[in-house]
């Protein structure tokens, strides 16, 4: 049901763990859906210098993680701003339509990581971020309409 | 090497059914309900088939109805009564075929409280069958199939069990255990898949369930899965003849696994140890999920099953789980390791040699989890 993108990038997770210098952290999902996505910052100069995940989830929630790291390191704020759940999806080759909530998941964790940083600033984050629309209590999944 | 610790969900065949079902696969081809002796060949076949599952719960021949499936002999057993009583943790080939039933709960044991039955029964005078499950799915916790069977046969309510986990793996005699309706199916103790039956007690009411031709005394029309059938009754004898010797080496088993699997850091069994099929065991693992931990055991050869939504493909985790009272994100951490007559030593060596490492390695990743 994986493709094998998704299977290397679950088997063998890049920048996991906690970033102990990070300046900005975003946590998304709940315990109770089965995911929890949380991932570290480290921005230095409006660049994203390190970044790391935690992830509390499936297969491809621990995959889509992995990959957002991957895509949006060195990067700029406002190019890790645009990443979406699309491109996600893309990098890791389709993901089967129950788990597409879990690159939903990828793109609100570093949206969520990047506010913090703005929080962190003393920026409003909501003049560069939409706030994530999803309830925290409501489990995402097929049929639902998670990734507009 | 390889380790399969799924045999819940389904079994290896047997070398006797796949030697004793041949015929039936090549020049033994006859319809049943032919006149010719081709025909009567696979007639004859099948009534000594329905003889030696009768003889494996102690029923009489006429009391067993081949079906397609153990779901089939569930939904046929419920589909003509309108008030029943049920668990809430039963299989959902139990559970979706009810509109409105009457739930027993279901504690942190896994075990339905005939007192629960006794005080359903009385507050609802209109029951016509109680469906409780021998052996649950997912734990294996065995239900007092015999006390709860009295109750029901005290108050003319007919009783149904779902004992698809248990045949071939603990003893069965419908007489003494008060059933008057038994599911079963023969790929869970080494059949073929596409093969189950269903007891009906002489002189309970059963309406027909596919109409067409007279198969199945009349009940269930469609010719018949002749070699399926086969295999049922062969797969069955042998099973309930090997209960014993075969238990004896599941609990020593069993036990290895769960006093090294208690050694792992926040870990809890679900359901009762004692009451339970000696090849169940279920874990829950806190700060990791399950689709997460079957992936990186099947990476090391090692099939087993879980609980969590990822695996049900549905939003919650486990309705067993979640009836035993367990929070989701509990739920969703679940491993059912589930063994057969098959499973070696070795298989065990290579499963608690994987486990404590993969669960150490999602935990170094989980969020929830802070060492």
């Amino acid at each position: 049901m994986y493709t094998e993108k998704v299977m290397q990038h679950f088997a063998d997770p890049k920048n996991v763990g906690e970033l102990k210098d990070a300046n900005a952290i975003g946590e998304v999902g709940n315990a109770k859906c089965g995911d929890i996505m949380k991932i570290y910052l480290k921005i230095v100069d409006g660049i994203i210098e390190d970044i790391s995940f935690k992830t509390f989830g499936c297969g491809a929630a621990i995959a889509t993680s992995s990959v957002a790291t991957e895509l949006i390191k060195g990067k700029n704020i406002e190019d890790a701003l645009k990443l979406s759940n699309k491109t996600v999806v893309d990098e890791l080759g389709g993901l089967p339509p129950a788990k597409v909530h879990c690159s939903v998941l990828a793109e609100q964790a570093v949206k969520a990581a990047i506010a913090d940083y703005y929080t962190r600033q003393g920026i409003d984050p909501s003049l560069f971020i939409k706030a994530n629309e999803h309830d925290e209590h409501h489990c995402c999944g097929e049929g639902d309409n998670c990734s507009s | 090497m390889n380790a399969y610790f799924d045999n819940a969900a389904t079994t290896k065949v047997s070398e006797k059914v796949i030697k004793g079902i041949q015929p039936y696969l090549t020049e033994q081809y006859g319809n049943p309900s032919s006149v010719y002796s081709l025909g009567r060949e696979s007639a004859k076949a099948i009534s000594e088939a329905r003889a030696k599952v009768a003889k494996a719960i102690n029923a009489e021949p006429n009391e067993i109805y081949f079906t397609g499936s153990g779901s089939e002999s569930n939904n046929w057993a419920l589909h003509s009564h309108q008030k029943i009583i049920t668990s809430e943790f039963e299989h959902h080939a139990v559970l979706h075929v009810l509109k409105e039933p009457v739930l027993l709960p279901v504690y942190s044991d896994g075990i339905v409280k005939p007192i629960d039955l006794e005080k359903t029964l009385n507050d609802n005078p209109d029951v016509t069958l109680v469906s409780i499950m021998h052996a649950n799915n997912e734990i294996g916790t065995i239900q007092p199939i015999t006390e709860l069977g009295k109750l029901c046969r005290e108050r003319g309510v007919f009783f149904h069990t779902d004992a698809v986990q248990s045949v071939g793996n603990v003893p069965i005699d419908v007489k003494a255990m008060n059933v008057d309706l038994l599911s079963l199916s023969a790929h869970k103790f080494h059949g073929l898949k596409g093969a189950g039956a269903l007891y009906v007690r002489k002189g309970v009411k059963l309406p027909a369930f596919i109409h067409g031709g007279a198969q199945e005394f009349g009940r269930r029309a469609g010719t018949e899965n002749v070699a399926g059938i086969v295999g049922l009754g062969i797969a069955i004898e042998e099973a309930v003849s090997e209960i014993e010797d075969k238990n004896a080496e599941l609990f020593k088993k069993r036990e290895r696994i769960y006093d090294a699997i208690m050694q792992i850091p926040k870990v809890q069994l679900n359901g009762d140890l004692h009451n339970r099929l000696a090849n169940n065991l279920n874990f829950s693992f806190e700060g990791i999920e399950g689709e997460a931990l079957l992936l990186q055991l099947d990476m090391s050869g090692i099939a087993a099953s879980s609980g969590s939504a990822c695996t049900s493909g549905s939003l919650d985790p486990s309705h067993v789980l979640l009836a035993l009272g367990l929070p989701h994100e509990i739920a969703h951490g679940s491993l059912r390791i589930s063994m057969s007559k098959y499973t070696t030593d070795a298989e065990v060596d290579l499963l608690l040699e994987k486990l404590p490492a993969i669960v150490e390695k999602l935990r170094a990743m989980s969020p929830l989890w802070n060492g």
